[in-house]
């Protein structure tokens, strides 16, 4: 039995379904990413788990305790928020005593000492006497990190704790996060709609669209074999093309190319390029009006010259083609 | 929602409904029963309708409600425009006089003019021939009433602007007449029909100024007053109360189905607005405002002047002796009282104000019950004073109901004000609260904080600009209130701005002037020290 499962959850908000028999599970120390574009549930899944909002069905257990309508306060979590929820009129370290006070049991100096431990792991140290509004985004979001993580909750949950960052801190913020995740070995939830911060943060992706559950596995699981054509495009690129009453679906940077045919056999017209830095995207059209795109290296884009309306001569390896059967397709 | 929370917000809830609902009921119920008791359906409206002497009084209302509003709304208007949309100088100074009239009862400003255009009045002396007393009277007083209040909502609308509009419109040429008729009006448009509706309101159940300047001219405000406390017509009075009621209610009404539709067009992207250099605009604004606030402060000039002189205007010569009052209109006691009702009332009222607010705008669950408690927040908006008072009596003063040992007593006028001004308060309440991240009472829940402990800790605390606010809105307005107190007051309590209307009527007006300060210094005293607390909460909260 896993840690934390989610049995058949259903949520209705009036007459709109949020979550549809929805269930999940999660291991001891694993962290998983809720992942899904805005509206498809994830964030009243978290909830759900929280206790901050009742299913209308489905049960919740934890560590094996049907944990459905228990109340948060007796769940023994900790939860970050995008808005990360610091207490304005409180200092870093306040905002964190503030939880811990209500913890029992510890002492005045455990407290104290708790408070340091915490600030020591997300690197505050130094700032514990500086209200929300002294610190950086990113710093702000450590001590949320920081107020969640003191009074040592059995499980963490983080709503799309990094949306509210610039591009370089929020890749910043991925790593350290995790390595404070992995240090305490706490199992934790992230709902993200971030499919990138998905793939390098989880050790388990939960993709979720229209309030079901659409595949869940590693990240590279989830790359490599979609289960769905809505995976597939969500994660990454994918290229789908009908052949032989199926869809054909490959990913760009899988396709080779070249400038003559000979193990590359498929012919295809130059529409258009962009250059993305490292990599190259080309824009192609294959006989019958099939709309492909390729990823290259740009060195590879070098040699070969691109140049618009040019022919080139594409490889679909065997090895990477997904095949889906066509209803499924026409959902997309 | 735990057990807890539960009965606290039953406990508002019931509280509420018995304040509000009860009298409400009671006077509708008497509107609709002869003298009796029996049933008598829509005979006592047709009595009133049929005596001429009493319908005139009707269009009377309705005619001066009109002008005033139609003056107020013009003039508040420009004096907002001139205070957010131009950059005349002495905008802090502006600001502040328009607010006067906030500071004193509406018999004061009525009060004022007796001292320039009465018999004896200033500019009279100086040849200026008006007819006083009677509809000019009342519609000048009436627009000293209602200014302040289009001002301060014409402010707030047009303070917020999107820059980026106005820069639009620039950059396709549109004219300067354009760009008013075109951004700036459509903008505050729902703003200009709520200042409309509110000033209609007020002046149309005002009694301060008919009660000094009305001499023959009958208004609803004043009818009610001679049915009830004069003729013991308590049938008639109600038939008057709901009266009295309705431009309130249509204006409630059309509230409702407005703000749904009142999204506004400035969001959070919205860029300030720079307001163009131009000289001559600045100059024309200057004069005009430099005009209406000299008019208020002539006003407490006067006031000033008739309480400092021996025997104005045959002795000027300077005294303090009309600070000693007359026990026999109310003494120096109802001062006192009014202090105590008034500070009763803002600590009561805002810590009612408040709590109510957070249980219907951070709990969750039992929807139709904070749905309920929300249209009771609402309603007191559509209430005039006179209303309360009057509903208050029949509720209270019924010898079956067991609370009616507070009346005559500073309980019942401190629950009268708390109503009376209860739905600014709720909603300076509200904004307040919402503007705290939803996510504190997740957060809190999280780490087992009891919802008080967060209420106390950070609610209350981030808040307090907001509780200062409704304390001092609170106060000032308990100090100034006649219309609902007129009724209510006890032989042993008398308040002051009541105390002033039977100074005038004893013809010690020289008391009544000095009367009057000592309530606009407290007012201005409390305005003040709320002005500094906000700044130094503001500074270090944010």
């Amino acid at each position: 039995m896993s840690y934390l499962e989610v049995r058949n959850i259903t949520k209705r908000f009036d007459r709109q379904t949020v979550l549809a028999n929805v269930s999940a599970d999660i291991e001891k120390g694993e962290l998983v990413c809720v992942l899904g574009p805005s509206g498809c549930g994830k964030t009243t899944l978290l909830r759900i788990v929280a206790g901050l909002e009742t299913a209308d069905g489905g049960s919740v257990y934890i560590n094996g305790r049907d944990c459905t309508s228990l109340s948060p306060g007796k769940r023994n979590f900790g939860i970050v928020f995008q808005s990360y929820a610091l207490f304005p009129n409180m200092t870093v370290a306040g905002n964190i005593l503030f939880g811990l006070r209500h913890k029992g049991k510890l002492g005045r100096e455990e407290m104290r000492a708790r408070v340091d431990e915490v600030l020591r792991m997300v690197d505050l140290s130094e700032h514990r006497n500086k209200y929300p509004r002294q610190l950086s985004g990113g710093q702000q979001q450590r001590a949320a990190l920081a107020r969640a993580i003191a009074p040592a909750p059995s499980y963490l949950l983080l709503d799309e704790p990094l949306s509210a960052l610039d591009a370089k801190v929020r890749v910043r913020l991925r790593g350290e996060i995790r390595a404070i995740q992995r240090a305490l070995g706490i199992t934790t939830i992230m709902v993200t709609h971030d499919q990138e911060e998905a793939l390098t943060m989880a050790d388990k992706i939960i993709v979720m669209n229209n309030a079901t559950v659409e595949q869940a596995g590693t990240p590279r699981e989830v790359y490599d074999r979609p289960a769905t054509p809505f995976v597939a495009n969500f994660i990454g690129a994918m290229n789908f093309y009908p052949a032989n009453e199926v869809v054909c679906a490959i990913r760009p940077e899988r396709i080779e190319i070249s400038n003559a045919p000979g193990s590359c056999n498929v012919a295809a017209d130059i529409k258009g390029f962009e250059f993305k830095g490292a990599m190259t995207r080309i824009y192609g059209i294959l006989p019958g009006q099939t709309e492909i795109c390729v990823d290259i290296s740009s060195d590879r884009a070098d040699e070969i010259g691109l140049c618009e309306r040019a022919r080139l001569y594409l490889r679909i390896p065997e090895e990477h083609l997904i095949k889906y059967p066509p209803p499924a397709a026409r959902v997309m | 929602m735990r057990p807890a929370q539960l009965a606290l917000l039953l406990a508002l809830l019931a509280g509420f409904t018995l304040i509000q609902i009860g009298p409400l009921f009671s006077l509708f119920s008497k509107a609709f029963l002869d003298a009796d008791g029996s049933f008598a359906g829509l005979q006592n409206y047709a009595d009133y309708f049929g005596s001429p002497s009493l319908s005139v009084s009707v269009r009377n209302t309705v005619d001066i409600s009109f002008v005033t509003t139609l003056c107020s709304v013009l003039l508040g208007f420009a004096y907002a425009y001139a205070l957010t949309r131009t950059n005349m100088r002495g905008k802090a100074f502006f600001r502040y006089t328009a607010l006067i009239p906030i500071f004193l009862p509406t018999v004061v400003h009525a009060l004022g003019l007796v001292y320039m255009f009465g018999k004896q009045g200033i500019l009279t002396g100086l040849g200026v021939e008006t007819e006083l007393y009677g509809r000019f009277g009342i519609i000048l007083s009436e627009i000293i009433y209602t200014f302040p209040q289009a001002f301060l909502m014409f402010v707030v609308a047009l303070e917020v602007a999107d820059g980026r509009l106005y820069e639009a419109a620039d950059s396709m040429g549109v004219s300067a007449a354009g760009k008013f008729f075109g951004i700036t009006l459509p903008d505050i448009r729902y703003t200009v029909v709520n200042v409309f509706f509110v000033c209609f309101t007020l002046a149309f159940t005002d009694f301060g100024a008919p009660k000094v300047l009305g001499g023959g001219y009958n208004v609803l405000a004043t009818d009610i007053y001679k049915q009830i406390a004069g003729q013991f017509n308590m049938n008639m009075g109600a038939v008057v109360g709901t009266l009295l009621l309705l431009p309130a209610v249509l204006s409630f009404i059309a509230g409702r189905a407005v703000s749904s539709r009142n999204a506004s067009t400035v969001n959070a992207k919205a860029t300030r607005l720079v307001i163009r250099e131009c000289a001559w605009r600045d100059a024309v604004f200057f004069v005009f405002c430099a005009l209406v606030s000299a008019c208020f402060l002539f006003l407490i000039a006067v006031l000033f002047m008739g309480a400092l002189t021996e025997y104005y205007p045959y002795n000027m010569a300077l005294t303090l002796r009309h600070f000693s009052f007359n026990a026999s209109t109310g003494g120096i006691g109802s001062y006192f009282n009014s202090l105590w009702m008034s500070l009763l009332t803002a600590v009561f009222g805002t810590a009612f104000a408040f709590v109510y607010a957070y249980m219907m705008e951070k709990t969750d669950g039992f929807a139709a019950l904070r749905r309920y408690g929300k249209l009771l927040a609402a309603l007191p908006l559509a209430l005039p004073g006179m209303v309360v008072g009057v509903s208050f009596i029949f509720f209270f003063n019924a010898r079956s109901n067991p609370l009616h040992f507070i009346y005559g007593t500073v309980v019942i006028l401190v629950l009268s004000n708390i109503l009376h001004y209860f739905a600014v308060p709720f909603i300076t309440a509200t904004g307040s609260l919402k503007k705290l991240d939803r996510e504190f009472e997740s957060v809190s829940d999280s780490m087992r904080v009891s919802r008080l402990r967060l209420f106390l800790r950070v609610s209350a605390p981030l808040s307090l600009t907001a509780v200062l606010e409704i304390f001092m809105y609170y106060f000032v307005n308990s100090m100034v209130t006649v219309s609902a107190v007129v009724f209510l007051y006890g032989a042993k309590f008398k308040v002051a701005s009541i105390a002033i209307t039977h100074m005038e009527e004893a013809g010690d007006i020289s008391q009544a002037a000095a009367m009057s300060l000592l309530i606009l210094f407290i007012n201005v005293a409390v305005r003040g020290a709320y002005a500094l607390a906000a700044k130094c909460t503001e500074r270090k909260i944010l």
